[in-house]
């Protein structure tokens, strides 16, 4: 039934992903270049911009921050997130459509403005800058996000689970924990995962909030402005390109795993009935 | 409005016993006012178009919702106060619940945990369970593999196994095809008869609430309109509206005159004053306007003239709808905006009339309903 | 049941909920209303170098509009991301219109491929834009040695150009993913509904396929209309001083300047200025939601 695309159309979508991958190309190629400028045309082959990451000794400080910021945040996240979709799920109650606005709103904020406002607050509160400052900062980003995929895993739930479950004795807190957990399992983990993503990728927040420990983005940033480290960045851009990647094909390898391992729910269960009994 | 009495067969002891029940959603009042006595080991069905209040009624008993009046007591013991993990029921849900992320003898399982059994205690129970659902050797089997048949006896299994006092069935058969659906009334009632378990089944299907129950009762608007076994229900409804719902019934107007030693006495236009036997007014009526109900299937074409009818009418027939193993016709009747359906079965030789055919109905005294 | 009794039973049957929200809800207020009430609060007090004077004053909001270089960087910021918005929703529309509708069974392998290239650092991201469009740039160098320029083009850099590519380009799989998503949910045999009454493939296109995708472009352009507007990293690093925007302004009021009064009256100006362009998107998207149902 796919018709083949008009050549026009064919064209467009393969100068757009040229245009897509054009600067990420350039990664690799200023990575292994034998030459401390960034410029065409290239040199030999080297490895030792990767050899001069290893040395960053603030680097590596900036990464520990960025990841002990990102599991907190992307944690913290998702317990907001489990509360907010279960309650909003699950129960009517006042200010519903408040509270829910409320939460949901950093989605319809710049950065820079959630950025600003924490920092007013902490310096008239006179409170020092901290990891727990960007972690709050990012608590508050990503909650949003949170909240919308374990929504959308607790509306695909029968409700008459839960039912079930406390029907045949169970307490709520074993519902919880045997039912409830497992089923929304997929969903804290898509959570966690974004999470972790834009909380490790944030600048903005970070470059406000963070105190004398950089993350990461913060660093690359005061790395940028010496153009003798270019190579360098560029060794650890295209070293993060390959992490994620490997990253996101064993969960996607994962995923599809437990897919097979559940049947996906729905689908095959149709084609099972067919059979019959 | 007279209301029907709650009555109970009689030398059961009462297991499930509602009175005075009222339950409002947000400002809508979806039961008003119930009073139920449903004796152990009895097969009961609450039947009802959708939205009746009944599926509600059935979750305040296993304690999802909580009444806002009345009181709710099962084996003697009030419920109001006690949560639905704590009641003696277990419900067997439309959508049959089965916790997808378990396999077949884990859902069974489910609820014996709690109990704690040792490992080949609980094996043992779920084995035995399963085979008296038919499902031996499915043990393993995971959840999403399990056909429509297959889902609904593990459900079964899972709320048998805890061994309630009260088995609650919210429309079990509703997502099953016919044949299926048909095997399954067959294998519920069996079960129950079996396990001498109280079951309380939901439904709007009259054809089922009919063949597995042993009472029924009809709901309307969040209120009982009727209780009583199937025969009750079906010959003797005690309004149209009862009976147009558990079937089609012919409705012609007539007049109580009153009751008397042998009956009770009506008239009618067709068929000038009888008398009727005094069961045949399920609701006690006062004198004046009533409504004289017959089945179908209780009219007959009289083919020959020596056909022996108590009352007969000659009609024309306005449609034939053939069913193989019956006929409908709808008749009208001459010099009157009345339309009756008559039933015939359908048997060797016997003619199948035609459009616009004249014919003679009959049926007999015996086969009149007098109602609302 | 009387008001108050209705109050009471509603507030009593709240708390289950009220519960289980109580914590993120608590967190939003104290990190989130409380700090932009407070801002409000700042962006009418003054900085008098290290001491804050707190007497009301509308002095700030004065500024930012009678003094040109804010007005210059709030309409400059404003005309940025409306650009970007406007671009990347085009550019991306035929791209997921194609993985939408000749994707066959590559359309994950396909949406996948479009998200590698920004599973990397987004300042680095935007940084490679730098090298790319700079005086020694992939650009210039490439058209250097194809001999079509002798001298290096300085204009493609540091300008606002610069800004609006880098952006649409940073912005790129937000437009995307939304759009194909709306596209996905169209019933195709409405399409084939409308070619069977005699529409033709493009009168199908702007009658069926458009209107329906409407919520979906519309998402987009919301997604990306808000956080370039406050872009700070883009402007800085590709913009020059011509390029420059409103947030690199307001940081500058926080650190350099020392001005936070100052800052907050800017950040309050353009936080108006997004809700209010926010809102407009919301109530488009209402009329064709309307309309589909």
């Amino acid at each position: 039934m796919t018709k083949r695309a008009p050549l026009s159309l064919l064209i467009f979508v393969i100068v757009y992903l040229l245009f897509l991958y054009a600067p990420v190309v350039l990664l690799p190629l200023f990575a292994f270049n034998d030459s401390a400028i960034i410029a065409f045309p290239l040199d030999g082959f080297t490895m030792k911009w990767f050899w001069a990451l290893g040395e960053e000794e603030s680097l590596f400080r900036a990464l520990k921050n960025s990841l002990i910021i990102a599991v907190s945040a992307s944690l913290l996240s998702t317990c907001f997130g489990l509360l907010t979709a279960r309650a909003l799920a699950r129960h009517q109650f006042l200010g519903k459509q408040a509270i829910f606005g409320l939460i949901m709103a950093p989605l319809f904020l710049p950065e820079i403005i959630i950025g600003v406002s924490i920092l007013i607050v902490l310096m008239q509160l006179g409170l020092n800058l901290s990891i727990w400052t960007v972690i709050a900062g990012h608590v508050l980003i990503v909650t949003p996000f949170s909240v919308s995929i374990l929504t959308t895993s607790f509306s695909n739930m029968d409700r008459s689970l839960e039912e079930a479950s406390l029907d045949l004795g169970e307490t709520n807190f074993g519902t919880f924990r045997r039912v409830i957990l497992p089923l929304v399992a997929p969903g804290l983990i898509s959570s966690l995962l974004i999470g972790f993503t834009i909380s490790l990728d944030e600048f903005v927040i970070a470059f406000f909030l963070t105190g004398t420990d950089p993350t990461l983005p913060v660093y690359i940033w005061s790395m940028l402005r010496f153009p003798s480290k270019l190579p360098t960045v560029m060794a650890l851009g295209f070293v993060l390109l390959v992490m994620s990647l490997i990253l996101l094909s064993l969960f996607e390898y994962f995923r599809r795993r437990s897919e097979k391992l559940t049947g996906g729910y729905g689908k095959t269960q149709h084609h099972i009935a067919q059979e019959g009994e | 409005m007279a209301s029907p009495s709650p009555k109970k067969q009689t030398n059961v002891p009462s297991m499930v016993k509602l009175s005075g029940i009222r339950k409002s959603f947000t400002d809508v009042e979806v039961v008003k006012g119930v009073d139920l006595d449903i004796g152990k080991g009895e097969f009961f069905s609450l039947l009802g178009p959708s939205g009746c209040g009944k599926t509600t009624l059935l979750r305040m008993i296993a304690g999802f919702e909580s009444a806002n009046e009345g009181i709710i007591s099962i084996n003697g013991e009030q419920m109001n106060k006690v949560d639905a993990n704590e009641r003696p029921t277990n419900m067997v849900f439309q959508s049959y619940a089965i916790f997808p992320h378990l396999n077949v003898a884990q859902n069974v399982a489910y609820g014996l945990k709690k109990l704690g059994l040792s490992k080949d205690e609980m094996k043992k129970k779920v084995d035995e369970m399963l085979k008296l659902v038919d499902l031996d050797g499915y043990q393993e089997r995971q959840s999403y593999a399990l056909s429509g048949g297959q889902r609904q006896r593990v459900a079964l299994a899972r709320a048998l196994i805890m061994e309630p006092k009260v088995l609650l069935l919210d429309e079990p058969l509703s997502a099953l095809d016919k044949k299926l659906r048909e095997h399954m009334q067959q294998e519920l009632r069996r079960l129950q008869r079996t396990l001498g378990i109280t079951f309380i089944l939901v439904t709007h299907d009259q054809e089922e609430a009919l063949i597995m129950s042993d009472r029924i009762a009809v709901m309307f608007d969040g209120k009982i309109a009727q209780v009583g076994t199937p025969r009750e229900i079906y010959e003797r409804p005690v309004s149209q509206r009862v009976a147009s719902f558990i079937g089609v019934m012919n409705f012609l107007k007539g007049d109580l005159n009153g009751k008397t030693e042998k009956g009770i006495s009506i008239t009618s236009d067709m068929f000038g004053e009888i008398m009727l036997d005094a069961n045949q007014m399920p609701s006690p009526l006062e004198p004046g306007a009533v409504t004289i109900g017959i089945r179908p299937e209780m009219m007959s074409v009289l083919y020959r003239d020596s056909d022996a009818a108590d009352n007969r009418l000659t009609v024309k027939v306005t449609s034939v709808d053939y069913y193989g193993d019956m006929t409908f016709y709808a008749v009208s009747i001459p010099k009157s905006e009345n339309h009756l359906s008559v039933c015939m079965r359908n048997t060797v030789g016997r003619h199948v009339y035609q459009l616009d055919d004249d014919i003679v109905i009959g049926w007999s005294n015996a086969s009149m309903v007098v109602l609302r | 049941m009387s008001a108050v009794g209705t109050l009471r039973s509603k507030i009593k049957s709240s708390v289950p909920g009220w519960r289980l929200i109580g914590g993120p809800f608590l967190f939003g207020f104290l990190l989130l209303l409380t700090p932009l009430l407070l801002m409000i609060l700042l962006s009418f007090w003054t900085q008098n170098y290290l001491k804050l004077d707190r007497t009301f004053t509308i002095n700030n909001y004065v500024e930012v509009f009678s003094h040109p270089v804010y007005f210059t960087l709030i309409k400059r910021s404003l005309n940025i991301s409306l650009l970007v918005t406007l671009t990347t929703v085009l550019l991306a529309f035929p791209v997921a219109y194609y993985i939408s509708f000749y994707g066959g069974k590559r359309k994950a392998f396909l949406l996948f491929l479009i998200t590698i290239p920004f599973w990397t650092s987004y300042l680095l991201r935007i940084f490679l834009w730098k090298i790319i469009l700079g005086y020694n740039g992939v650009i210039n160098s490439g058209l250097m040695s194809l001999n079509i320029i002798e001298e290096p083009l300085s204009f493609i850099l540091y300008n606002s150009n610069a800004v609006v590519l880098a952006l649409a380009h940073a912005y790129a799989p937000f437009a995307i993913l939304p759009i194909f998503v709306s596209l996905e949910k169209i019933d195709r045999s409405l399409l084939e509904a409308g070619r069977d009454l005699g529409d033709s493939a493009l009168r199908s296109f702007f009658h069926i396929t458009l209107p329906l995708a409407m919520p979906g472009l519309i998402a987009a352009a919301l997604i990306i209309f808000i956080p370039t507007i406050g872009d700070y990293v883009t402007p800085r690093l590709v913009g020059g001083t011509d390029g420059l925007m409103i947030a690199n302004m307001i940081q500058v009021q926080f650190s350099k300047a020392n001005n936070a009064p100052l800052g907050t009256a800017l950040a309050i100006v353009s936080l108006s200025i997004v809700v209010f362009i926010s809102l407009l998107f919301i109530l488009i998207n209402r009329r064709y939601l309307r309309r589909q149902v």
